[in-house]
């Protein structure tokens, strides 16, 4: 039994892929509580798909993909801005019309460009078993630089969160924290390409912190238990993979699905069985 | 004010001495509607109210209520005119607190109660710092005062209406504001809670703290506010509540078909215009 654990762990690219995916698996879980919070996820699916051209234009010019990712993050964010600003579009319109554009513009590069669909399946959900040394640096520190920002404005994301009225009688730069969530999110996006892939993204956002929402009643826990149910998605999924050749993205992902479901029905006072068993 | 509030008290703005806590003067806010073209929200409003008084706003809805608050606060610009807060602009100002109504609160969000106080300190804690033992201190005494001290673990989502409005108004005591900002906190609460609301706000007045306070409760207004503002886009009146509120000011600000429904201890004006208005 013991064996069927450890067995993998002799390989060296699956020591890897389980740090990036546990890295990354904190990252978008502590991240995701403020994108369930703000009522963000449609916003984030986005932003995943709009930083497509960016990553693919640094790829072809060698450039490193979390620039080319951030130039399209924030060209997403100023476009959603700019065309709500009238009044003339709701904000779910100006997303979707961007969204399905700049995801469009990426897949046309792509595909102009020669090895069209290997690249476009690993864009598009993840290659964790092929990640580098380099890549889980570069997977580290983005890590490092969402957490710590996180850290470093936890007061002030949690009230424009909360009451954005208050925020702006506390005088607090409402503007720049939310470019810095939406910026914080790109970054996370591109630290989770390889792990998950574009097209899954959302559910690393959502679905463990969704999952911790229905557990907690306070902030940090909440961050906490969408972090460990991250974490234990990530590993269960490389396991997964490796054994029965699912590919590692929608393996981690079912995983967390699988422990939203559990807690969606079983959550102490909140669980629909728990409910029905008063 | 108390010594321990003012030994806390920091203002970005110093408030020029004897100036009145809130003075407006031509104030025009309008805006364009892609339908109905320019809409005027708020038109030519003069009126000054002096540091410590307690006014009622009211109005039908749709009457800019919400609007003249947003303006206060300094979230909203007028197209024309000026607001003053203790001799300034509204901008450099964190005196200003504003309890919104409760149905404009996610009482699902994950915090306690003494989290949502705390954040009333987020302003003066600054950036990249985490609260210290004297704003621990100052959410214990402003829970304290409201009678909440008790409630300080409970998560918001399982408070009474009556617990929640003053959950909200110790996190504007805890923000240390000299001017309150209250949208309709009288809306669905018993008889019992609503006169533990006026004791508090009471005893602020006595500290000198100046409060608006939007209701739709005509008694309440003439009775327990020092001055009324009858408001529909413009002031229809403004001043002591039994001189604001008499039938020709009430079908004015109203319209046509006002209803006054007098109940044991309540008046409520309802008119046509409820509910179709933008509020």
């Amino acid at each position: 039994m013991m064996t069927w654990f450890t067995d993998p762990l002799q390989f060296d690219f699956i020591m890897r892929a389980m740090a990036a995916a546990v890295i990354v698996g904190v990252i978008c879980s502590v991240l995701g509580v403020y994108v369930v919070l703000r009522g963000m996820a449609f916003l984030g699916d986005a932003l995943a798909h709009t930083i497509l051209p960016g990553v693919v234009i640094a790829f072809l010019i060698g450039w490193p993909l979390a620039v080319g990712a951030l130039i399209f993050g924030v060209l997403t964010a100023v476009g959603i801005g700019v065309l709500t600003d009238r009044g003339d579009l709701k904000e779910d319109t100006a997303i979707g019309v961007i969204f399905a554009g700049f995801f469009a513009l990426g897949v046309a590069l792509l595909s102009a460009s020669g090895n069209y669909t290997l690249d476009l399946a690993h864009f598009l959900f993840g290659n964790l078993l092929g990640v580098s040394t380099s890549d889980l640096w570069m997977i580290s520190v983005l890590g490092g630089i969402v957490l710590l920002t996180i850290l470093l404005f936890y007061k002030e994301f949690l009230v424009i969160s909360f009451d954005m009225i208050l925020a702006a009688t506390l005088r607090l730069p409402v503007t720049f924290l939310r470019y810095l969530l939406l910026i914080l999110i790109a970054i996370t996006i591109v630290a989770s390409l390889q792990v998950v892939g574009i097209a899954l993204m959302l559910a690393m956002f959502v679905t463990p912190a969704a999952a911790a929402s229905l557990l907690t009643r306070r902030l940090p826990t909440m961050m906490l238990v969408s972090a460990l149910i991250g974490i234990f998605s990530g590993i269960t999924g490389v396991y997964a993979s490796f054994y029965w050749n699912i590919a590692s993205g929608p393996a981690v992902v079912l995983v967390a699905t699988a422990v939203f479901i559990l807690t969606f029905l079983l959550a102490p006072g909140r669980g629909v069985v728990w409910r029905y068993s008063k | 004010m108390s010594t321990f509030v003012k030994q806390l008290t920091y203002h970005k703005h110093e408030h020029e001495p004897d100036s009145a806590a809130l003075t407006l003067e031509g104030i025009v806010v309008a805006y364009h509607d892609a339908v109905n073209g320019r809409v005027t929200a708020l038109d030519n409003l003069n009126f000054t109210v002096q540091t410590g008084e307690r006014i009622a706003v009211v109005g039908p809805n749709g009457a800019g209520k919400s609007t003249l608050f947003n303006l206060i606060v300094g979230t909203l610009k007028p197209t024309d005119g000026r607001v003053h807060i203790f001799g300034h602009g509204p901008d450099g100002h964190i005196c200003i607190a504003y309890v919104p109504q409760r149905n404009n609160i996610d009482w699902q969000f994950p915090v306690t109660v003494e989290d949502v106080v705390m954040m009333g300190r987020v302003g003066r804690i600054g950036l990249f710092k985490w609260p210290r033992k004297q704003d621990w201190a100052m959410v214990r005494h402003s829970l304290e005062r409201v009678n909440a001290s008790h409630l300080a673990k409970r998560q918001i989502g399982g408070l009474s209406g009556g617990q929640q409005q003053r959950v909200f108004i110790a996190r504007a005591l805890a923000q240390e504001a000299e001017l309150l900002l209250l949208d309709e906190p009288l809306t669905g609460l018993d008889k019992p809670s609503q006169d533990s609301l006026f004791d508090i706000l009471d005893a602020l007045q006595a500290e000198g703290v100046t409060a608006l306070v939007a209701t739709h409760d005509l008694n309440t207004a003439v009775e327990r506010f020092d001055k009324v503002m009858l408001l529909n886009r413009e002031i229809v009146a403004y001043g002591a509540g039994q001189s604001v509120l008499t039938p020709q000011n009430l079908q004015h600000a109203y319209g046509g078909h006002v209803h006054l429904i007098n109940s044991e201890d309540t008046m409520m004006a309802l008119a046509d215009t409820c509910c179709g208005g933008r509020e």
